[in-house]
């Protein structure tokens, strides 16, 4: 159990402040509260951080509101995806979220993350609308990548979201890649590369730590582990399943990554880090409540009981409710009911993005290039459509 | 009937044709005496380096590019010049610094990344096409990515099947990709300083023989803003009895194969395509409606080839202006043997496209 400690005693708490924003939930309150995080850090080749995390009102409540909305986007996904709305492939996030949230707490839109396929909370939390990710879900031309991307592509450039890849592990040398442009330009900022259990067995992934390794790049690499790669338990894939072991050179940190203080506390360390030390690895240890995809039920490979047990004792979202309580920033009834006005929310973006039209014909000839010069380019009976690239 | 009808023509032009073509010689002779001359290595490494000093973003990567000078000496001097961090020599790791590469080039610099020969961009091929190829497309236009990813394509001498298979095929099927093919020096000069200033990822084939050979090159080549646009071919021999199309060094067996048909009375037109996609079906297709006959020439395996598809676009365009059926002169359909008379065999050799071109004009051996 997470142990509280309250830095000042202030009477005057804004606690009138946070019952007249009930409707929203936010506070500017910064005090200052250290938590304990639920395990301490273990290190690799490294001397782990304290488990004693600052956060503050204001940094509680966000973590609730942001976990609140991904948990029910990902929850109304499944809805979508069972009514056909949503085609293909659709990874879900739902158990995770403290990984995105904890992270985005601990540095800012200019440092770049990647991911893989399960990117749809790593969008929003780089700041993407509800409305651009159910809209990109369904295939309409309001999606962030116009609808022509799907679930496995979605990008906030602007924001330092490079996607939202398909092919598992080649997102990890794309952020290398990043890492080194980041440190070409002079930035001062890092690039987080987020792949799964699955992924760290990949070769490409020790290929491109062990060039960063020899330039010093800033990046870092964040297994969020959740135990399972597709169907394949840990165990049977990986011969040495201590993922922040496996950098060997490479220091790492293995965190709880249900925990969203813990993450921001490692996250914070590890730019701190590799800024000037090159790369690290961070091992979140996370969990999926649904299974790889929604083709996959996820309990062929896993117990209910297992999946539930998780639940009610490392869910992340409980924890900061608890947190939230135990420190008196809202009420029970308060949290409540924000996640019935989340609901409401997501519920107002999908009806919104149903609305959405598809893209335009055209659409499927623009961007095959950005700079076309009038190359031609053809449909599939190139008698009947041809296009003029742009 | 036709092509019998123009053979008898060409014999009654075939004096005038020889007297016309005895004075464009001597021409030619005396005006290339006094032009510079420059090889393919030179122009590839003269266009790196201009093209490093006008845009601080562009970097080289890759195995050897630095310290050794580069594995067939393409990048000679730059190290010294532009410094390790522009100059980056890389660990055998393909797929690692083709997606670093590639990473790099999402974030917004110009990465050249080397491949010492394109057979193992096939560790890298996941990068090249599915994060670099598709990217814009998939982004809907957030995520470019301008980088050029070059190295010497197709058959050296011999190297053996592992080290010898072209790509251009392969490379000219992906929508999103350029894929570029220089003959000599003026196209490695201009075509590479486009691929470098395209905001497209490039594929740049080059050809290990190639490097060596010295060209005539203008004034103007020599510039430092020269380019040459992506998507034009060149013809570099004017003919009208039969269109030849070739790319890299087949081009020049190409020339050869057409100096020994013009003794015969069959005057080829020769066409460089430079660049593999986008295709100049164009130009192809003007030609071919010239000369109405087409010997496709191309070093890679037959099968899926640049010359099918190059057949492919004359028939859907051009079909009642062909009087003959396509010819296809490719590598042999084998993995590349290392004897050296069984090499001979596997690679296009000059005496292939002549015949091949007498067959297009319904002329026997």
């Amino acid at each position: 159990m997470a142990q509280l400690t309250r830095r000042s005693a202030n009477l005057l708490k804004p606690f009138s402040a946070s019952v007249s924003a009930t409707r929203h939930l936010t506070t500017s309150d910064t005090t200052p509260i250290t938590v304990e995080t639920s395990l301490p850090f273990t290190g690799h080749k490294i001397e782990p951080p304290s488990r004693s995390v600052e956060t503050t009102p204001k940094e509680l409540l966000s973590f609730f509101r942001d976990m609140a909305l991904m948990r029910r986007m990902e929850i109304a996904a499944d809805s979508l995806y069972k009514a056909k709305l949503i085609r293909g492939f659709c990874h879900l996030y739902d158990g995770q979220e403290a990984v995105s949230v904890g992270m985005e707490a601990a540095i800012t839109k200019k440092d770049c993350i990647i991911t893989a396929y399960r990117d749809h909370c790593i969008f929003l939390g780089r700041g993407g609308t509800l409305l651009e990710t159910f809209a990109e879900l369904m295939g309409r031309k309001d999606g962030c990548s116009k609808g022509k991307g799907g679930s496995m592509h979605f990008y906030k450039k602007d924001s330092g979201f490079y996607g939202g890849h398909g092919i598992v592990g080649a997102q990890v040398p794309l952020g290398c890649g990043l890492a080194f442009a980041q440190k070409y330009s002079k930035d001062e900022n890092v690039t987080f590369a987020m792949y799964g259990d699955g992924a760290a067995n990949q070769g490409q992934l020790f290929e491109a730590l062990n060039m960063s390794a020899l330039w010093d790049l800033p990046a870092i690499l964040v297994c969020e582990n959740n135990h399972y790669g597709m169907g394949t338990a840990e165990w049977r894939a990986a011969k040495s399943p201590a993922y922040y072991k496996r950098g060997d050179y490479a220091p790492g940190l293995k965190v709880d990554g249900m925990d969203a203080l813990a993450v921001k506390q490692a996250c914070k360390f590890a730019k701190e880090h590799a800024l000037k030390n090159g790369p690290i690895i961070l091992e979140m240890d996370t969990y999926r409540y649904h299974g790889h995809s929604m083709s996959d039920p996820g309990s062929t490979y896993r117990t209910r009981d297992e999946i539930s047990g998780i639940r009610q004792e490392r869910d992340p979202i409980e924890r900061i409710k608890k947190l939230i309580l135990s420190h008196d920033l809202a009420t029970e009834k308060e949290l409540k009911d924000y996640e019935k006005e989340v609901r409401k929310e997501v519920d107002e973006a999908i009806a919104k993005a149903k609305e959405c039209a598809l893209p335009d014909s055209s659409e499927l000839f623009t961007n095959v290039y950005k700079k076309g010069f009038g190359v031609e380019s053809f449909g599939a009976d190139r008698k009947e459509l041809r296009a003029v690239l742009p | 009937m036709w092509g019998i009808m123009r053979q008898r023509a060409a014999c009654k032009a075939y004096h005038a044709l020889n007297l016309e073509q005895g004075i464009r010689a001597i021409a030619l002779r005396a005006f290339s005496s006094s032009a510079k001359q420059m090889t393919v290595r030179d122009a590839l490494n003269s266009a790196l380096d201009e093209e490093m000093s006008a845009d601080p973003k562009v970097f080289i990567m890759g195995e050897e590019v630095g310290e050794y000078q580069g594995a067939y000496k393409i990048s000679k001097g730059l190290l010294d010049k532009y410094g390790p961090e522009r100059v980056v020599d890389t660990p055998i790791t393909e797929a690692g610094f083709a997606g670093i590469g590639v990473g790099a080039a999402y974030y917004g610099l110009r990465p050249v990344i080397e491949f010492m020969t394109f057979n193992f961009s096939m560790q890298a091929i996941d990068h090249i096409i599915n994060s670099a190829a598709k990217s814009n497309y998939m982004s809907a236009g957030q995520i470019s990515v301008p980088i050029v990813f070059r190295g010497p394509n197709g058959a050296a001498a011999g190297v053996g099947a592992q080290h010898s298979q072209c790509y251009a095929a392969w490379y000219g099927a992906i929508p999103g990709l350029k894929v570029l093919a220089p003959y000599s020096s003026e196209d490695a000069r201009g075509l590479l300083k486009a691929a470098i200033r395209d905001p497209d990822p490039v594929v740049f084939l080059e050809n290990e023989l190639l490097y060596g050979e010295s060209f005539p090159i203008s004034d103007e080549v020599l510039d430092s803003s020269f380019s040459l646009p992506i998507g034009k071919a060149k013809i570099e021999r004017e003919g009208k009895d039969v269109t030849i199309t070739a790319f890299s060094k087949m081009v020049g067996y190409a020339l050869q194969a057409a100096d020994i048909l013009a003794k015969e009375g069959i005057n080829a037109e020769v066409i460089n395509l430079r660049t593999i996609r986008p295709l100049d079906r164009s130009t192809i297709n003007s030609s071919v409606r010239k000369t109405n006959r087409l010997v496709t020439v191309e070093e890679g395996f037959p099968q899926h080839g640049v010359g099918a598809e190059i057949c492919a676009t004359v028939v859907e365009d051009s079909f009642e202006y062909l009087d003959a059926p396509v010819e296809r002169i490719a590598g042999a359909d084998v993995p590349m043997p290392y004897a050296a008379n069984l090499e001979r065999m596997a690679v296009p050799q000059v005496e292939d496209i002549v015949r091949a071109a007498k067959r297009a004009c319904y002329r026997s051996r």
